[in-house]
């Protein structure tokens, strides 16, 4: 169901999956033109977000497995690894500088999550 | 020698020494009622009041009078027939008339001298100590001329960081100095009694107490005209000072003695032989004017044990005065210091274990023999509690507990928070993923302040390996600071301002059964990967409830999260549960078939069970669900919960077995399957004392007797392993059960987050016998609630794989892609190993 719709010449938003199949405040892992993104229903704060599936730090394809949050009011998930954590908004990690990882734009329409790569 | 029955005894000093010597002789004629001699005793005293306590000569500063300080008033030796001359120094000893002759002309038989000079202050060949404002500590009248000087003084100094010197240097501050100085020439305080860390303690409190310490520093000269005015140090430096205390050390007060033709040592004192005689047998010498052993004992104690040894011999006894433990426990201006055995001996010659904690002033370090038995010595600063006990311990050789660091954390209490891993020496490696040690996170915390795990992470790298530090780490984080006098609560992280506990308690009286409520209800913000795991197992602990249900799978930590440990390269492992270690050959084919059919990688693991590894998140539901078919249950190798109850084989097999250690087992192991607590708990029966199953390193151990079991609790294998404990013998199987159910719902409602049972125990103020009290004696009335709480989990048990594999939304949570289910992950690789497969090394 890779339905594509054409927003500008740079963005391409991609059908991802159903809401509903993000489980609240949690992530799943989405394959999009053949690259893995995490996509994130950060119910608490009623926002989604998506970013590479793949931590930086042992290449391991997990982070949608891993468990979101905030630290001091700034979203962001942690590697279930090693538990580096990243800024959900910047894609910055916030545990060691050396790391980042791309974040991707979301949005909801119709109960169907699209991101835009 | 006069040949009637009166024996003449003449004693030479009235100090200290000199009255005890008095006291015991006549305590001992009395209790000898038919005493065949009679006594006459002189004393001659040079000071001019009778003898006093020079040990608290200083506490005249705080008040107390010279009267306060006697030992005896004048009229006790005239009761007691004692001919006391005061003022009136013996000048000149003739041994052929056996007499003495004093100052003032009395001249006086004896049959026995007994020589109790005592010593005088050190005083160095300084330029300049003749000067006005320069003295000595030593005598009541030194203190009486200080204490006019000090009048007109306003700095004062003391030359000496010894005992002595310290003591004088406490004078000085009652004085009402402004200033008070210590100048030590060694690089340490106290150097004879406490080792460099003991000093660098102890110069901290005082200089909190307002003195002002200089080490390694020597005096060239005492300037002013005719009064001091300061001090001229070697190294060029001045100090301004109008008052002077010189407190370099003692010389025993041996001229009479050299003047009589009596055996003196170079550097000063009497020689003695072991009886305490001099060259000429019939005068003795006691006290700090007596070489005996080639030393000079400067304490109070040694001394009084020469008078006993000289009075018996005159009472016709015989007794050797010993080398004397120099052991010695005072307060210092406010501060414990203690120092026994042999302070000073150092690995490897022995063991040394140490305990600091600076905010509060305290030092301790013991010396253990090589092989752990004995305690060889040690310095206890800022807190000497145990002084006596462990002086104890190394006089008499006690044999010591296995862990020995007991001895100076005594009952390991809530107090000392983090003393465990604070008392483990500098260079202790805690993270060995990064090679970082105890030193290093210390300064990072002391000194630049990182007092969290995140920045330490960052300025460390400790605990971003395999996380194993972690604990040990904020055990560190906190003990360093309550060293530093910083309050440490134990929250759980900035989302949620409570403990565990507290937490847990507000969670079940408000009956809240998911995150979200916890959160809306007692937290901030939206939570993070530290309270979601905590909140998530304290809802388990408290409800039992199936982890992944009612949105909770997105708080459970990484393994919870697919109740399956992840591995490298992103797979699984799958462990079902083999109670006890117990298992029929046909399931062990399942076991096999399994393994086979998915891929996976078979080993035996440390806990008595199978591992199967490299399962796709995908096949984890089928795995399980063949598993399930056959009779398996999860086992829990994902969770913070229950995990193996290993077993010896017991009665079943073994010849040696007193018990069935392996129905025992299973029966354990059954009852508390699936219960979720701070940390994971792990079991073992052994079959009798031969401990097979290795119980004593369980967090609750079962060991067969010969009329029940022994249960021990609090073992912990791991980073810092540490044996369980005893906390019941004999007991039969229910009584066992009982007492396991109080302990583990006792441990699952007061530990903090992943604190095993072991550092649990540690913490607990009181210790074992405070456990004990609780779930033995029941002295806070909470067992049967205890046991009621455990229960009711248990009722709820249910296998959450089998509860998963039945339910298609939860079962629908285990894919890879959400939007290509049967897709597995393409980035899974591995490699082969021994004819099996392994994950590909990290990139
Ligand atoms: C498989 C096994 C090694 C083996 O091949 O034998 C093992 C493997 C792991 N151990 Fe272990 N431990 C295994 C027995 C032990 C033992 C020995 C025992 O239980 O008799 C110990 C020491 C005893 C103890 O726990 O006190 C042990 C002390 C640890 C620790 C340190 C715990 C501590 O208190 O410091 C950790 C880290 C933790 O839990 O935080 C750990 C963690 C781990 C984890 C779960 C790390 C992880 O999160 O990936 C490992 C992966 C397991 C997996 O993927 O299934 N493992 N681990 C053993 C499984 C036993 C079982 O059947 O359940
Ligand atoms: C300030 C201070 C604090 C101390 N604190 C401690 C402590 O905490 N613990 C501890 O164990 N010890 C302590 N000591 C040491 C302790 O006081 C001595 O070990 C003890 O007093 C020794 O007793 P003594 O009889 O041998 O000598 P002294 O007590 O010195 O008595 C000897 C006496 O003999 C007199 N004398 C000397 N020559 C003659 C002579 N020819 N004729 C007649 N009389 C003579 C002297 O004037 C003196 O009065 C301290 C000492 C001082 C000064
Ligand atoms: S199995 Fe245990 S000891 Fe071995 S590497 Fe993993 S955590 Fe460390
Ligand atoms: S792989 Fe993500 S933290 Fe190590």
């Amino acid at each position: 169901m890779n339905l594509t719709i054409e927003q500008n010449d740079t963005l391409t938003w991609h059908l991802a999956c159903q809401a509903s199949d993000v489980p609240e405040d949690g992530g799943v892992c989405a394959l999009i033109e053949g690259r893995q993104v995490a996509i994130f229903n950060f119910a608490r704060r009623v926002e989604w977000y998506a970013t590479d599936n793949e931590c930086p730090h042992r290449q391991q394809m997990a982070l949608s497995r891993g468990m979101i949050g905030s630290q001091g009011g700034e979203p962001k998930v942690a590697c279930p690894f090693h538990k580096k954590t990243f800024s959900l908004q910047t894609g910055k990690c916030l545990s060691d500088e050396e790391y980042g990882i791309n974040t991707y734009a979301v949005k909801v329409e119709n109960g169907l999550v699209y991101v835009a790569l | 020698m006069n040949t009637n029955k009166t024996k003449r005894i003449v004693v030479v000093g009235n100090g200290m020494v000199g009255y005890k010597f008095c006291e015991k002789l006549l305590s001992r004629i009395e209790s000898q009622a038919e005493s065949h001699f009679d006594y006459q005793v002189t004393v001659f005293g040079e000071e001019p009041r009778a003898a006093y306590d020079r040990v608290h000569l200083s506490s005249y500063f705080e008040g107390k009078s010279a009267d306060d300080l006697l030992l005896a008033p004048v009229s006790w030796y005239e009761e007691n027939a004692i001919s006391l001359y005061l003022s009136d120094p013996v000048v000149a000893i003739d041994r052929e008339a056996r007499t003495v002759r004093s100052h003032h002309g009395h001249v006086v038989d004896y049959d026995y001298l007994v020589l109790a000079t005592g010593s005088g202050a050190f005083v160095p060949p300084i330029s300049g100590v003749e000067k006005e404002g320069v003295f000595v500590y030593r005598t009541i009248e030194d203190l009486e001329m200080m204490d006019l000087y000090a009048k007109r003084a306003r700095k004062g100094a003391v030359i000496g960081g010894g005992l002595l010197g310290l003591e004088a240097a406490k004078a000085l501050l009652d004085l009402g100095m402004f200033e008070a100085h210590v100048v030590e020439f060694a690089p340490r305080l106290m150097p004879r009694q406490i080792d460099a860390a003991g000093s660098d303690l102890l110069k901290n409190q005082l200089e909190e107490l307002g003195l002002h310490v200089h080490l390694s520093k020597s005096t060239r000269e005492i300037t002013g005209e005719d009064c001091i005015d300061g001090l001229q140090f070697e190294d060029g430096e001045k100090l301004d000072v109008d008052m002077l205390v010189i407190s370099a050390g003692i010389r025993p007060r041996d001229e009479l003695a050299r003047h009589a033709g009596l055996e003196t040592h170079p550097r000063g004192g009497i020689v003695v032989n072991e009886r305490l005689q001099t060259t000429d047998p019939a005068i003795y010498a006691i006290g700090e004017c007596a070489l005996a052993h080639h030393m000079i004992y400067g304490l109070v104690a040694p001394g009084y044990e020469m008078a006993d040894v000289v009075v018996t011999q005159l009472m016709g006894g015989e007794k050797d005065f010993k080398p004397y433990d120099m052991s010695t426990k005072l307060k210092l201006i406010g501060v414990d210091v203690a120092s026994f055995g042999d302070p000073f001996i150092e690995e490897p010659a022995c063991r040394t274990i140490r305990y600091e904690n600076k905010a509060k002033g305290v030092y301790k370090r013991i010396n253990i023999s090589e092989d752990g038995k004995h305690l060889l010595g040690g310095i206890l600063i800022g807190d000497a509690e145990q002084y006596n006990m462990l002086l104890q311990a190394c006089k008499n050789k006690t044999i010591l507990p296995p862990d020995a660091e007991d001895l100076i954390l005594g009952l390991r209490g809530g107090e000392e928070a983090g003393a465990g891993v604070m008392s483990l020496p500098d260079e202790a490696l805690i993270c060995s993923c990064e090679a970082i040690t105890k030193q290093m996170l210390c300064h990072e915390v002391e000194v630049n302040g990182q007092t969290t795990i995140e920045t330490l992470k960052k300025s460390t790298k400790a605990c971003t390996g395999c996380g194993g530090c972690t604990p040990l780490v904020k055990d560190l984080i906190q003990g360093v600071m309550k060293a530093q006098g910083l309050y440490v609560r134990n929250i759980i992280c900035e989302h949620f301002d409570y403990s565990r506990q507290e937490l847990l308690d507000l969670v079940k009286m408000n009956d809240l059964r998911t995150y979200n409520t916890v959160l809306d209800k007692f937290g901030t913000g939206d939570g993070c990967e530290t309270c979601k795991p905590v909140v998530a197992s304290l809802l388990a602990s408290l409800w039992n409830e199936n982890v992944l249900e009612k949105g909770r799978a997105p708080v459970q930590d990484s393994n919870d999260r697919f109740l399956a440990n992840l591995q490298k390269g992103g797979t699984y492992s799958v462990v079902p549960r083999i109670p006890g270690g117990e298992i029929t050959p046909e399931k062990l084919i399942v076991i096999g078939a399994v393994a086979q059919k998915y891929g996976l990688y078979t080993k035996i693991t440390g806990g008595q069970r199978i591992d199967m590894f490299g399962a796709h998140l995908g096949d984890l539901p089928a795995i399980w669900e063949e598993l399930i078919a056959a009779g398996f249950e999860s086992g829990h190798a994902y969770g913070k919960a229950l995990r193996t109850v290993k077993s010896c084989v017991g009665t079943t097999w073994c010849r040696y077995g007193v018990q069935d250690a392996v129905s025992f087992a299973v029966r354990v192991e059954n009852r508390y399957k699936g219960l979720r607590s701070p940390h994971k708990l792990k079991s073992a029966v052994s079959g009798c004392t031969r401990e097979c199953a290795e119980a004593q390193s369980k967090d609750f151990g079962i060991i067969a007797t010969e009329k029940g079991w022994n249960l021990y609790v609090c073992g912990n294998g791991g980073t810092k392993p540490q044996h369980a404990q005893l906390l019941a013998t004999d007991v039969d199987d229910e009584t066992c059960i009982k007492l396991i159910d109080r302990f583990l719902m006792f441990y699952i409602k007061t530990a903090e987050p992943l604190m095993r049972t072991a550092p649990w125990l540690n913490k607990m103020e009181g210790g074992i016998t405070y456990l004990k009290a609780v779930v033995v004696g029941d002295v806070l009335g909470i067992a049967e609630e205890l046991e009621r709480e455990i229960q009711a989990l248990i009722n709820v048990y249910e296998c959450e794989w089998k509860k998963v594999v039945e339910t298609p939304e939860l079962r629908k949570q285990f894919t890879h892609f959400v939007n290509a289910p049967a897709k597995k992950d393409p980035t899974i690789a591995f490699e082969e190993l021994r004819g099996q497969k392994r994950a590909k090394e990290w990139a």
